[in-house]
């Protein structure tokens, strides 16, 4: 096992290169939804059981279903009414599942990136072989039902291996969003060379790890989200930063938790200069403008050149 | 190292559910619902009444149970005070509000506390089978005889002392067997709660016939807000009021009815400090003339009736 990822160096947030957002933004905002499916058989992984109880997993799989069935729509029309496109982290399964869903988003231009397979089959014990022919076939699978190979890449359910950046990167991903290590798009060094990068995600600001992780309470959920979004939007003046927010339909639009989110959305969007986009549309915005840049200044600021 | 090939192989990958449970359905694709007198939302309230052994022998131990060693005072006695104390604190407030509640009761309680169970019985509130007790998981592993056995002893003492006839069930920590849903309609259950994947009652599939599933929320829920995510109580009844006035906009839109439904404990609300904030939510819910207050019989009846006409 290695000790650190080895993806990237360290980059002081600090007298970076300015990072120029289209039309002068400050903030390039985006909205991660995770459409996902999870089984309610899956094969054990010997590392990660899928389900704290078990056979049939009533409680678990059941509000997730909930999020298909229920929520989706609910966040969709959210989305709709304050002008943001998602960018949909998709369990590939899904396109042959419930391809209304896949319709829908496809039909508002809204961006579909990898999460794999199914949310219930995890990296771990993966040969490198069986890894890659599982990210290939989320690729394939996301091309076929969308018309367009997908640019971005969230490991299923965050489970990884050694390689699964190198694999992406190789299958002809652009960004991963699996790295919650800057605010700021960061070069990322992958075996292959590609010219690669990290957008920020964001692991705090994610409302499965606020809701089910960190316990907390929506409407504080909605301020945390304001009051990040207030913090890059100061720091945007000086040099671009990206805010998403990953959201998942079987926590956000419950009923007792949709208004918060509304609140800080509609708060966001009320804002100008903020870019509200894509995850794909930040990563070819930073690699066509800054990437080469960032590059060299992160090579000087660890003593070469 | 590799992982086995059935790590990689999806046998269940088809269009719809991977199970044969029920079907996919979007809930914004059903037809229009529309609840008895015209009102746009119906409001379920539950009460769980439940018994917590203070010798538990389950290998699976459901949210209250028991958590400290032998004798674990504690938890037994505060549990009990919700039976004791709690109910009837909550049942003076849903009254003061004029506001109706069904009571999932564990059958051991219904046998141990029979003063409380006829106190329910002359409220005329509806009763739903809740198993013998909470050290009687119905989760996977367990015999399907004795499970047989647990389903018909629970329901036999419940149905005989309430003199109702129970029609619901809701399975104590909403876990189910993989034998639970033909149990539960051989034994002439019309619809359980168990399965939180919807907001509307839903055909569910078992090899006896169909039963319904009728949602009852656990992410809303006193306990799972208040005990496990150790949010203020002042927090849960925002948070319940929110649901409500978003469920409500909903509702009044073109394809109607929805329902809140509001899952509660004694032994969690029923608390001298926390039965305020009870009351402020049922307060709400009292306040508004779009609301139909129903038992979770009749939301399916309603329901039911509405499904038979829209298919014929």
């Amino acid at each position: 096992m290695k000790a650190d990822t080895g993806h990237y160096d360290y980059w002081p947030y600090l007298d970076r290169p300015k990072i120029r957002w289209p039309n002068g933004a400050r903030v390039a905002f985006w909205v991660a939804p995770n459409i996902e499916f999870y089984e309610l058989a899956p094969p054990v992984n010997p590392a990660r059981a899928a389900w704290p109880h078990p056979y049939p997993a009533v409680p678990g799989y059941s509000i997730r279903d909930y999020g298909n069935r229920v929520g989706h729509m609910r966040q969709m029309q959210l989305l709709d009414k304050y002008g943001v496109r998602g960018s949909i982290s998709l369990s590939t399964a899904l396109c042959t599942h419930h391809p209304e869903i896949i319709e829908m988003c496809r039909e508002r231009d809204w961006e579909f990136f990898s999460h794999g397979i199914y949310n219930t089959r995890y990296t771990y014990g993966m040969s490198e072989t069986q890894e890659r022919a599982m990210i290939l076939e989320s690729i394939e699978t996301i091309a076929e039902h969308t018309g367009r190979a997908p640019a971005g890449y969230l490991a299923p359910a965050l489970s990884h291996s050694d390689h699964t950046l190198d694999l992406f990167a190789e299958l002809g991903g652009i960004y991963s969003c699996d790295l919650f290590h800057d605010d700021q798009p960061t070069p990322l060094r992958v075996r292959g060379g590609q010219r690669f990068v990290s957008v920020p995600y964001s692991l705090e600001l994610n409302d499965t790890i606020a809701y089910v992780v960190n316990k907390i309470e929506p409407r504080r959920y909605g301020q945390m989200i304001k009051d990040s979004f207030d913090r890059l939007y100061a720091e945007g003046a000086e040099s671009g930063t990206v805010m998403c927010i990953p959201t998942h339909n079987y926590q956000v639009s419950c009923p007792h938790r949709i208004k918060a989110f509304e609140d800080a959305l509609a708060y966001i969007t009320g804002h100008s200069d903020v870019w509200v986009t894509t995850g794909r549309e930040i990563a070819e915005h930073f690699i066509a403008h800054h990437h080469d840049e960032a590059l060299a200044d992160i090579a000087k600021k660890n003593g070469g050149l | 190292m590799a992982l086995a090939q059935a790590h990689l192989d999806y046998p269940h990958r088809r269009y719809g559910m991977d199970h044969d449970r029920y079907g996919w359905s979007m809930l914004t694709d059903r037809p229009p619902v529309r609840w008895p007198g015209a009102k746009p939302l119906a409001v379920w309230i539950n009460v769980s009444l439940q018994h917590f052994p203070m010798n538990p022998s389950a290998s699976l131990k459901l949210a209250g149970s028991m958590t400290m060693p032998y004798q674990d005072l504690r938890h037994f006695t505060l549990r009990d005070y919700g039976n004791r104390a709690g109910i009837y604190r909550m049942l003076r407030a849903l009254d003061l509000h004029g506001l109706k509640a069904s009571f999932a009761v564990n059958a051991e309680l219904a046998q141990r506390y029979p003063s409380l169970l006829a106190t329910l019985v002359a409220r005329g509130d509806e009763l739903l089978g809740h198993s013998w007790s909470m050290d009687t998981p119905h989760a996977g592993g367990l015999d399907p005889e004795a499970e047989a056995a647990l389903v018909q002893r629970s329901l036999a003492c419940l149905r005989e002392r309430s003199g109702q006839l129970i029609r619901g069930w809701l399975s104590p920590g909403k876990l189910q067997s993989p034998h639970t849903p033909e149990l539960l309609k051989a034994a002439g259950i019309d619809y359980f709660c168990d399965w939180v994947n919807d907001e509307l009652p839903y055909r569910f599939h078992t090899a006896n016939g169909d039963l319904w599933n009728l949602p009852l929320a656990t992410e809303i829920e006193d306990r799972f807000v208040v005990m496990d995510n150790l949010h203020a109580e002042a927090s849960w009844a925002e948070q319940v009021i929110d649901a409500f006035e978003m469920l409500l906009a909903e509702a009044r839109q073109e394809q109607g009815g929805r329902l809140l439904s509001l899952s509660l404990h004694p032994w969690v609300m029923g608390q001298p400090h926390r039965i305020k904030h009870l009351e402020t939510v049922l307060a709400h819910i009292a306040a508004s003339s779009e609301v139909w207050q129903a038992a979770p019989g009749q939301i399916i009846d309603a329901f039911a009736s509405q499904q038979a006409q829209a298919s014929t």
